[in-house]
């Protein structure tokens, strides 16, 4: 049996690399999206970790739940990025600066 | 009846004030002049049927705060009914007087409306000087004494298109401060000391008594509560009365109108001050150092005065003068313990100084607003009705009568019974005051009969034209000087024992209080030397001799005496510098602290600190934020996550809400 512990190592190196994903890439946007589902698996894997640990059902009725939206999220992000491409030519994050003060 | 004697001139200052555009000049001049001659004639039967103790009518609640408890009421005693008469009668001549007066004034073009607001603000004024009298508390009196400096203020500057009568409305406001400041420090400490500001607690001689053996510190001082108490309220006196060191307001204040000056001027608010220490007899009573005080500033004044009045040439500036000299004569009075000698004095001198100032005016109607007197002369035949109008006020004024009897003019009777008073208080500041009232006597005389020979007497000088034109003035203004004049004849002779004779206490009842175990002065002025009675007689006879010898017999003396005692003639000229001496100590310093406050403290400070601010260091900020906004996306996430990782560790480490 591997104890919770390990489990929640690997979900926060997991959640931590999703984070630096976003800010040290200066690449594409598509990477930021992909360090956004990693993050939220990282937190999936939380939520099961503690579901079986606790001998709770509803950690897992929520991953289920989490696994949709994010997948909605990632085809609404997709569409959006389609979208800019055809505006501005380009997505690559270090070109995208409109908010610049 | 009182209440109608009291509210008319309000209402009829309201009326005239608010309506006169409704209802016509005539009309709103007509409702404030019958307002206050009703207030007039209620006033007499008051005063005439008045006898007994007097009573208090409660109108209102005014405040109730605490422990601090005020009526709005009317006190009736003798005091209030003298008064009364005093200020309704003169306001209600004064009132007819402005009809003629105020007619075509040069200061307002054709068409212009400006004598409504003359007549409101005569009748605001009477309103508040009436409040003022009938208080039974300091509270409401703080009112009137208040309403009458707004009231001078605004007819002071009433001829506002002359910078020199704004100049002195201010002057006399602001002086007046100095005054009102004393005055409200000393009712602060009498309701801090004993508990009330009605007089019914405060004029309790148990209450004085009390007072006069409690001490306070202040600093490193200890200090008799009740002579703090006294001092501060006459200074508050001492402002509106213009007594010395307060007093150059006065003759400032000559830049009204001149009904203005004969009804706030001379006859009533400045009284005010007189009526207010007789009003507070109990607590002088208990006093020791304050009227002593009294005493020595009141003769001073009326020396200082009297000095500086025989060398102006003003007329109304002369009688200014002459004002603030016999409110000096009133305080000796007051402040030596004869009460009712005091408010003899007032009395009398209200009506025959009104009636100089309007005679005055009369003058100065009929030479078309010409004031130095360099440039009257010779007009005994022109306006002959004024001149017999002067000749009495003036008999009045320098003590005209019988020595050793009761027979003369009003001032004959009322000065020599406060030079009597004296005397009789036996003591040297009373010493003091006798020898330099009886100068002031002389001097009174003097520049009173100089007035009346350059005035009436001798060749016609200046402008020719204005000579030839000059004019008997219209009968409302003859009419007011005829009944001043009955006054000034008759009030003296007619008042005289029930004012200073033995029984003067029963006519005066609660309204006046006199120690009976240290205060015998008016019964020990009964029995002064022959001599002493006889002086301000003599006194009178060498002022006039000396006016004759200087203005009839060699008028070409004066100017020689002039450059003779040239140092003399520019220290009495110049009013004893006072001005410039304030000039020096008062006002630049506040110019400049004013103007240093404004540049400095308002301009460069405030203003400069908003406008520092706003165009300064919020850009300054707003720069360093903007350069902030990168607008990359990685940057707002990082400092996201930063946020998001502080509120995380700031909940682990303190424990959430706990």
């Amino acid at each position: 049996m591997i104890p919770v512990e390990h489990y929640l190592t690997v979900a926060a190196l997991l959640f931590v690399i999703g984070i630096f994903g976003i800010f040290l890439n200066r690449k594409n946007v598509i990477v930021i999206l992909m360090s956004i589902e990693l993050m939220l698996l990282a937190v999936n894997i939380n939520f099961v970790a503690f579901s079986t640990h606790l001998n709770d059902l509803v950690g897992q009725v929520f991953t289920l739940f989490i696994l949709t939206v994010a997948a909605a999220e990632a085809a609404i992000g997709l569409a959006i990025l389609v979208c800019f491409f055809r505006v501005r030519g380009t997505i690559a994050v270090e070109d995208i600066n409109v908010m610049k003060g | 009846m009182e209440m109608i004697l009291l509210f008319a001139p309000l209402v009829g200052s309201i009326i005239c004030g608010f309506g006169h555009r409704i209802l016509g000049e005539k009309i709103a001049m007509t409702v404030s002049t019958g307002a206050l001659f009703l207030s007039a004639i209620l006033s007499w039967i008051v005063f005439i049927n008045f006898h007994g103790d007097g009573h208090t009518i409660s109108l209102f609640r005014f405040i109730e705060s605490g422990s601090l408890s005020a009526d709005w009421a009317i006190r009736m005693d003798r005091l209030t009914a003298i008064m009364l008469v005093v200020i309704n009668t003169v306001s209600a001549l004064v009132h007819l007087y402005s009809w003629g007066y105020m007619d075509k004034d040069p200061q307002w073009k054709q068409g212009e409306s400006y004598k409504p607001r003359f007549f409101a603000y005569l009748s605001f004024f009477t309103f508040a000087m009436l409040m003022l009298v009938t208080s039974d508390n300091l509270l409401q009196m703080f009112f009137g004494w208040e309403g009458v400096g707004v009231a001078s203020y605004l007819l002071i500057g009433f001829y506002y298109r002359k910078p020199t009568a704004g100049a002195a409305a201010m002057k006399a406001f602001i002086v007046n401060r100095v005054g009102d400041f004393g005055f409200a420090l000393g009712i602060f400490g009498l309701f801090y000391l004993s508990g009330s500001i009605n007089f019914s607690v405060v004029l309790d001689p148990h209450n004085a008594k009390e007072l006069s053996k409690t001490t306070f510190q202040f600093l490193s001082w200890q200090l008799n509560a009740l002579e703090v108490i006294t001092m501060l309220l006459f200074i508050g006196a001492m402002g509106k009365s213009a007594q010395l060191m307060l007093h150059t307001w006065l003759p400032d204040a000559m830049e009204g109108p001149t009904p203005v000056s004969a009804l706030i001027h001379a006859a009533t608010m400045v009284t005010a001050g007189v009526f207010m220490v007789c009003r507070l007899s109990p607590l002088m009573e208990y006093a020791i150092f304050t009227p002593n005080f009294i005493v020595i500033i009141g003769a001073t004044t009326a020396f200082f005065a009297a000095t500086v009045g025989l060398v102006q040439n003003d007329i109304k500036r002369v009688i200014a003068y002459s004002t603030c000299s016999q409110l000096g004569y009133m305080f000796v009075a007051a402040g030596v313990g004869a009460y009712g000698v005091a408010m003899f004095h007032l009395f009398t001198h209200a009506f025959f100084k009104a009636m100089l100032f309007l005679g005055a005016g009369s003058v100065i109607h009929a030479m078309h607003h010409e004031q130095d007197m360099r440039n009257y002369g010779a007009l005994r035949k022109k306006i002959p009705y004024t001149f017999v109008a002067m000749m009495i006020g003036t008999l009045a004024i320098t003590g005209v009568g019988i020595p050793l009897t009761h027979y003369g003019f009003a001032g004959f009777l009322s000065k020599d019974a406060i030079i009597e008073s004296a005397y009789g208080a036996g003591t040297g500041v009373g010493q003091y005051a006798f020898v330099l009232l009886v100068v002031a006597a002389a001097m009174t005389s003097f520049y009173s009969w100089r007035l009346i020979f350059l005035t009436f007497y001798g060749k016609a000088r200046g402008n020719s034209h204005t000579h030839d034109h000059a004019h008997e003035s219209p009968l409302v203004m003859i009419v007011p000087l005829a009944v001043l004049a009955l006054g000034a004849v008759f009030s003296g002779m007619i008042w005289y024992e029930d004012f200073f004779g033995h029984h003067w206490e029963e006519f005066f009842g609660s309204s006046l209080y006199a120690n009976h175990e240290t205060n015998h002065v008016v019964h020990d002025a009964h029995y002064v030397a022959n001599w002493v009675k006889a002086s301000p007689f003599f006194a009178m006879l060498f002022g006039f001799i000396m006016a004759m010898w200087f203005y009839i017999w060699s008028p070409e003396n004066p100017a020689k005496l002039a450059k003779q005692q040239n140092a003399i003639y520019k220290f009495f000229l110049n009013k004893w510098y006072f001005d410039e001496l304030y000039e020096i100590i008062f006002v630049r310093p506040s110019k400049w602290l004013g103007n240093f406050l404004w540049k400095k403290g308002d301009g460069t400070f405030i203003d400069g600190g908003i406008n520092g601010l706003a165009m300064g260091i919020i850009p300054l900020l707003t720069r360093k934020y903007q350069g902030m906004q990168s607008g990359y996306l990685f940057h707002y996430a990082f400092t996201m996550v930063i946020g998001v990782a502080v509120i995380v560790t700031w909940f682990a480490l303190t424990g959430g809400s706990r």
